[in-house]
């Protein structure tokens, strides 16, 4: 009961400080942080199929491009719609879809889902690594599709105009749903089933887990919060184009929960802030230095370079991250000498 | 469509296939021995032709620059498994794919920003780019010379895998390593026989893609590879052979049906990808494999 008001109390002052940063906070502060806050979305959801089940999966460029272009038909009123595609008319359907800011976001997320409940039968009917690479591929057939549908997409030239919801209250309101859920999954049964599967599966059967149905519900959670947070980023930037949604959105990511540590929520969240500001502390990387009195040149694609580095001696060196696959929580329990309590 | 046409699209696929098949063999070698995705693997090949086209910007003879080429992709790719996988053997097989995604990413991102992201022309001896008319039959050199060497390429890994003591090697540490290991096998020295191996096959497979579309670029390798892999699924993974016959089906596919269908042409890079969902759907070990998973335990 105590728990449960301090927690009541924690949500209700987040809730609070986001409010009151939206209000106060200037723009450009507010666009790093809107940043941040779907970057978190993405991360917890992405650590959630990865970390905690153990299923490598490198699908969130596409389930964020199928959010994003399900976010914004909904959002773009039909008169744009029109206007805006130039190669082809819009097909019926696309010229029908109009809803409210928060169905529009949830049919993001919703389609995200059923596309990974789809893909869930071939992959994960055999063991082993076919989720990567089939995800992998997911995401260029993504692409692939955008370009090739123009009544659906608007081809290379992406769709404008997306209207600019998605505000810092939204958005901060949807990465702190994302966290509380995210941590009541791993604490729950079906978090203890998706640990068991990613330490031993042979064992999780033999205990009678349905090691089907539980990886498919986390790729299914996973992909329904990464296409919430598409559809969150493509009211945010108002505006997307196929080649925003390439793999080195799932690069990024990828870096973060295993910086976070791979199974720790409360890691990600972490890793989101440092890798998002770090990413923009480097950018010098890619800018023209002078080492010595000589110009290197412009080397755009540097800093990808110096994190795939990083991401490489992290495995080698650091596997656990900074929180190995524990929650803040637990690790300031156990600093302070207290019992751990499992909720 | 007509004869001449039909003769003309058998020939293209015929070396399509042998692109695909070449890189295959590399991906369902190591996943044999390792059970690994060695993502690296489609970027190893791309390493190979910019090696190559590097030898020929510098002025060598075409033959030592694709030599080169081999050779660069061959450090590259032994390199890749002494950093990057050996000191993972025992690691949770995440963290394995995780160093492979992020090599793979090292290499584009290297190349892209050695060589900037614009394609270059490579450009191959006048021999390679003469074209035959054979009636109405317009033949590349290329086209011809491409499955032939494959074959011979293929003649020869076989005879290494199933005439030669380190071919035994390979196909014993695909059954069980540790046991290889008390046998006396130096099974360390083997994988790095399968990684030059597989990465001195891309590398020609590298070149022949550089040849037949005369431009390179550092995320060549990414969608080829990906082909390839499925190719590899195709014909059954850990099977050699059924690489090679799962990259001649994806090639012939590939030509065929943008031929036939021509609005489809825009799709031609996502056959591959349904190829790999049926494959797993109705039969996951493929044309040529064993269940390589029951195999082990």
């Amino acid at each position: 009961m105590k728990n449960a008001i301090i927690k009541l109390l924690l949500i209700l002052l987040t809730l609070g400080v986001i409010a009151w940063a939206n209000q106060t906070l200037d723009s450009y502060t507010l666009s790093i942080l809107n940043n941040i806050g779907i970057f978190a979305i993405l991360a917890l959801s992405y650590n959630l199929i990865n970390g905690v089940t153990g299923q490598f999966s490198l699908e969130p460029n596409g389930f964020v491009a199928i959010g994003a272009y399900m976010t914004a038909l909904f959002l773009i009123p039909a008169a744009d719609k029109i206007d805006m595609f130039a190669l082809v008319d819009p097909a019926p359907v696309v010229l029908q879809m109009k809803a409210n800011f928060l169905p529009a976001v949830l049919a993001g997320g919703i389609a995200a889902t059923l596309v990974a409940l789809l893909l869930s039968f071939p992959v994960f009917r055999v063991r082993g690594d076919y989720l990567a690479i089939v995800t992998l591929g997911f995401g260029f057939i993504i692409r692939i599709f955008a370009l090739n549908e123009p009544a659906y997409t608007n081809g290379a030239m992406g769709l404008n105009d997306i209207p600019g919801i998605a505000n810092f209250m939204w958005i901060g309101s949807f990465a702190l749903v994302t966290l509380i859920v995210m941590l009541h999954i791993v604490y729950s049964k079906f978090g203890r089933a998706m640990k068991a599967v990613r330490d031993d599966e042979d064992a999780a059967t033999a205990m009678g887990i349905n090691t089907f149905r539980i990886k498919t519900t986390a790729f299914m959670t996973s992909a329904f919060f990464e296409g919430i947070g598409g559809g969150l980023l493509a009211s945010f930037l108002t505006t997307i184009t196929p080649d925003q949604f390439s793999f080195l959105l799932t690069f990024q990511l990828l870096i973060i929960i295993v910086l976070g540590g791979l199974g720790s929520m409360t890691g990600s969240l972490v890793a989101t802030i440092l890798v998002m500001g770090s990413m923009e502390w480097l950018r010098f990387l890619d800018d023209d230095m002078v080492i010595f009195g000589m110009h290197t040149g412009a080397h755009p694609g540097m800093r990808m370079v110096v994190f795939a580095i990083l991401l490489i001696v992290m495995m080698l060196f650091a596997r656990r991250g900074l929180f190995g696959d524990r929650e803040l929580p637990e690790i300031f329990r156990k600093k302070f000498g207290k019992r751990m309590r499992h909720e | 469509m007509d004869f001449a046409t039909f003769l003309q699209q058998l020939v293209n696929g015929a070396s399509l296939g042998s692109m695909y098949a070449l890189i295959a063999i590399g991906y369902t070698m190591v996943y044999g021995v390792l059970r690994l995705i060695n993502f690296a693997h489609g970027d190893i090949m791309m390493v190979g032709a910019f090696l190559t086209y590097m030898a020929t910007a510098a002025g060598l003879p075409f033959s030592l620059a694709v030599l080169i080429g081999i050779l660069g992709s061959v450090i590259v790719g032994v390199l890749t498994d002494k950093i990057a996988y050996k000191p993972l053997r025992n690691a949770p097989k995440i963290s394995l794919l995780i160093t492979a995604i992020g090599i793979s990413f090292f290499l584009e991102n290297l190349f892209n920003v050695i060589f900037g992201g614009v394609p270059k022309a490579f450009s191959a001896p006048d021999y390679l780019t003469k074209v035959l008319h054979l009636g109405e039959i317009y033949l590349p050199v290329t086209v011809i010379i491409i499955p032939v060497v494959t074959v011979l390429i293929l003649g020869g890994v076989l005879w290494v895998l199933y005439r030669t003591k380190y071919g035994m090697a390979i196909r014993a540490l695909a059954f069980d390593i540790p046991t290889v290991k008390l046998m006396g096998v130096d099974a360390d020295r083997i994988i790095s026989i399968v990684f030059a191996l597989g990465s001195a096959l891309a590398a020609v497979g590298g070149v022949f893609y550089a040849v037949s579309y005369p431009s390179i670029d550092p995320l060549m390798g990414v969608i080829v590879g990906l082909k390839a892999f499925a190719a590899a699924v195709l014909g059954g993974i850990g099977s050699v052979t059924g690489a090679v016959i799962g990259g001649f089906i994806l090639g012939f596919t590939e030509i065929f049906v943008v031929a036939l269908f021509p609005e489809l042409g825009g799709y031609k890079d996502a056959f591959a990808f349904f190829f790999l969902i049926l494959v797993l759907l109705f039969r996951p070990t493929g044309i040529m494999g064993e269940d390589l998973e029951r195999s082990r335990f």
